[in-house]
């Protein structure tokens, strides 16, 4: 099994080789390392979500409300700065994570206590999240006029040649990796998906191991709340509309089984990185922008074709005959 | 706790009729139709009339007709995603032959059939190379948006003709309109199918456990590759209607009414599990989704509060009876 991620991984390395070769071919400029290093700092947020998701999809569950979440966090976080600049940025930060972390909560809570479906609760949240934003901030925006210079620039302050967004991208990938491969919790998520029986025989809490992987996805929708609003400058209620689909495309391309109990960091992370280096590519080689949405999905599609033919389980094939009609 | 599949079990004793008919979770959302139905009496004077009535029911019968088709998909155990992304890519196609010239009955015919082929492609990625229908529908919904925004672009179709209009826009008699009527006409076609019918049971058995169901005899594949085609053609007829009530397409259009189709499912009654549900329940929800959204319309509150109402109602009608249980169970 091993082996065949790490195979996944050099395949979809190897296809995001393929398109910058391409790409690279008809405009040299497109692999400069400058250039490079620009779509990584575009993709940094979209991978700490979908490694937030990843967590939530391991365990079997789904989380449709993380980009209702970050714009919730988003708005609330934008209207702290305008309301109150003195506050610092450090400060409004970690209470991103810890208002996020709360919704994720709700989610989780839902999941674990009263053993609703994920998909219908995140349904559900995804529309109450959203709804709120408008609630509190009643429709209008914040504009980058009404943020202070701190907030917008903390992101783009360069630190070792990088800008500080892509640090907080390696920042949370290395802790992910320390979650997933280092850590009880982290064994917990993958067993759980495996097979939720047998992980309740080895003394697994299922429910609440659910509820701590929407409180992580939760925590890191609203970390990229902040981050998205500081971003593109800009708080209101479109924020990140529809974007819970990108992030969950960004895990299926990296390897994650919807079935729960496979997928990696370093598979998710690339997942993100192909997708961002697509839609980079996109306006370089004079394709109209609205090809994106149809390629993301053609994406998909053939991500799931790879990724079945890898995990298909072996139990199945029993019933191969009788079904051969 | 251990995970929600292990414990779902068929009854060996079905309860008394009288006492299951006024417990049943059918009985409970008359209820709340009701209880909404007069709240917004007292709270618009507008609302009692039957030209409000009626424009009320435009407001849900394009969504309830994919939930119709929707419901017996996820009773089957497997989900459509795409519903929105196959209006919009029927309604796009719709557009293009109506530039080559396309009259009334043409139209209809692409619309409906874009759907067919649409649910197809979807039925035969779940069922013939044996993917998550999930991440398929996910993949699909890109797609099949994605194709409409790559003919469209910013731009958009109008122009259709007077008669094409009226699949949307007509009255049958006085105030039921087409879409009422065609509403209601398919609820009975899905009840009769999937109450009546051993293709229903099949639905149930495939639901409630898929390798016993094939052990059966029934062909597993076969059924949830029809229903696939079903909520295609369930989306097509929608693309019709909705393209012919606003006259126009862009490829934004029927945004979110994935959720609200299933939010109709799931409210009424139907396990996102599989296995369970009944038709009367979802046409009920359909119901009760419309006259909150409209009640709240005449109310003036905006659209994006509304949905706080819609996913809040889906949340707390499947948590009331789990609490209830719970409760029930401690006492």
């Amino acid at each position: 099994m091993n082996r065949l991620l790490k195979h996944r991984e050099i395949f979809l390395f190897l296809a995001i080789l393929l398109v910058l070769v391409l790409v690279t071919a008809r405009f040299p400029r497109f692999a400069q390392p400058g250039n490079l290093l620009t779509i990584f700092n575009d993709t940094s947020i979209l991978m700490m979500l979908a490694l937030g998701q990843m967590a939530v999809i391991l365990t079997r569950s789904i989380d449709l409300s993380m980009a209702s979440n970050l714009a919730l966090t988003g708005m609330i976080v934008a209207m702290t700065n305008a309301a109150f600049p003195g506050v610092p940025i450090p400060l409004l930060i970690a209470g991103c994570v810890v208002v996020g972390a709360a919704l994720g909560a709700f989610n989780g809570i839902l999941v674990w206590k009263l053993d609703i479906p994920p998909i219908v609760v995140t349904l559900g949240t995804l529309t109450i999240f959203r709804g709120l934003v408008f609630v509190i901030s009643g429709g209008a925006w914040v504009n980058a006029a009404q943020m202070s210079p701190d907030f917008i620039g903390l992101q783009r302050a360069v630190f070792l040649g990088l800008p500080l967004l892509s640090w907080f991208a390696i920042v949370v990938a290395l802790l992910f990796w320390v979650l997933m491969t280092r850590t009880p919790l982290g064994r917990a998520l993958y067993a759980i998906g495996v097979n939720p029986t047998a992980s309740v025989y080895t003394g697994i809490d299922v429910g609440r191991t659910k509820f701590y992987a929407f409180v992580i996805s939760g925590a890191v929708a609203g970390l990229c709340g902040y981050l998205w609003i500081s971003r593109y400058v800009i708080a209101s209620v479109e924020v990140a509309g529809g974007y819970e689909l990108t992030i969950i495309a960004a895990c299926v391309i990296g390897g994650v089984s919807i079935a729960g109990g496979i997928g990696s960091v370093g598979g998710v992370l690339l997942g993100a990185i192909f997708l961002g280096v697509i839609n980079n590519a996109l306006p370089v080689i004079n394709i109209s922008p609205f090809w994106q949405m149809a390629i993301s999905g053609a994406a998909i599609l053939l991500a799931v074709v790879l990724n079945a033919r890898g995990e298909r389980r072996k139990g199945r094939v029993i019933l191969k005959t009788a079904e051969g009609v | 706790m251990t995970d929600t599949s292990l414990h779902r079990s068929l009854p060996d004793r079905l309860d008394k009729p009288l006492k299951s008919a006024v417990l049943s979770w059918e009985s409970l959302l008359v209820l709340v139709a009701l209880g909404i139905f007069i709240l917004n009496s007292f709270a618009s004077p507008y609302f009692l009339n039957a030209w409000s009535l009626s424009d009320l029911t435009f407001n849900f019968t394009e969504k309830a007709l994919i939930a119709l088709a929707m419901a017996l998909l996820i009773i089957s155990g497997e989900i459509d995603l795409s519903v929105a992304s196959i209006i919009a890519l029927a309604s796009t196609m719709m557009g293009l032959a109506l530039q080559y010239g396309a009259d009334t009955p043409v139209l209809v015919m692409v619309g409906i059939g874009v759907g067919i082929v649409c649910g197809a492609f979807n039925g035969f990625l779940v069922t013939g190379l044996k993917l998550p229908s999930i991440v398929v529908t996910i993949g699909t919904m890109s797609l099949f948006r994605g194709i409409a925004f790559i003919v469209l672009g910013d731009q958009s179709f109008k122009g259709y003709p007077k008669s094409f209009s009226w699949f949307g826009q007509g009255y049958v008699w006085w105030v039921i309109s087409f879409e009422l009527v065609l509403f209601l006409v398919c609820a009975v076609i899905y009840w009769v199918l999937l109450h009546r019918t051993n293709f229903g049971r099949r639905i149930f058995a495939i639901g409630n456990n898929d390798v016993a169901a094939r052990f059966s005899g029934v062909r597993v594949e076969r059924i949830k590759f029809i229903l696939f085609c079903l909520t295609g053609l369930m989306s097509g007829m929608a693309a019709v209607l909705l393209t012919a009530r606003l006259g126009s397409t862009r490829p934004s259009i029927a945004e979110g009414f994935e959720l609200e189709a299933i939010t109709m499912v799931v409210l009424g009654g139907v396990s996102i599990l599989g296995g369970a549900g009944s038709i009367l329940g979802v046409v009920l929800a359909a119901v009760i989704v419309g006259l909150v959204t409209f009640g709240l319309g005449l109310l003036n509150v905006p659209g994006i509060v509304m949905t706080i109402f819609t996913g809040s109602l889906l949340i707390v009608v499947i948590a009331l009876p789990i609490l209830f249980r719970m409760w029930r169970q401690r006492a």
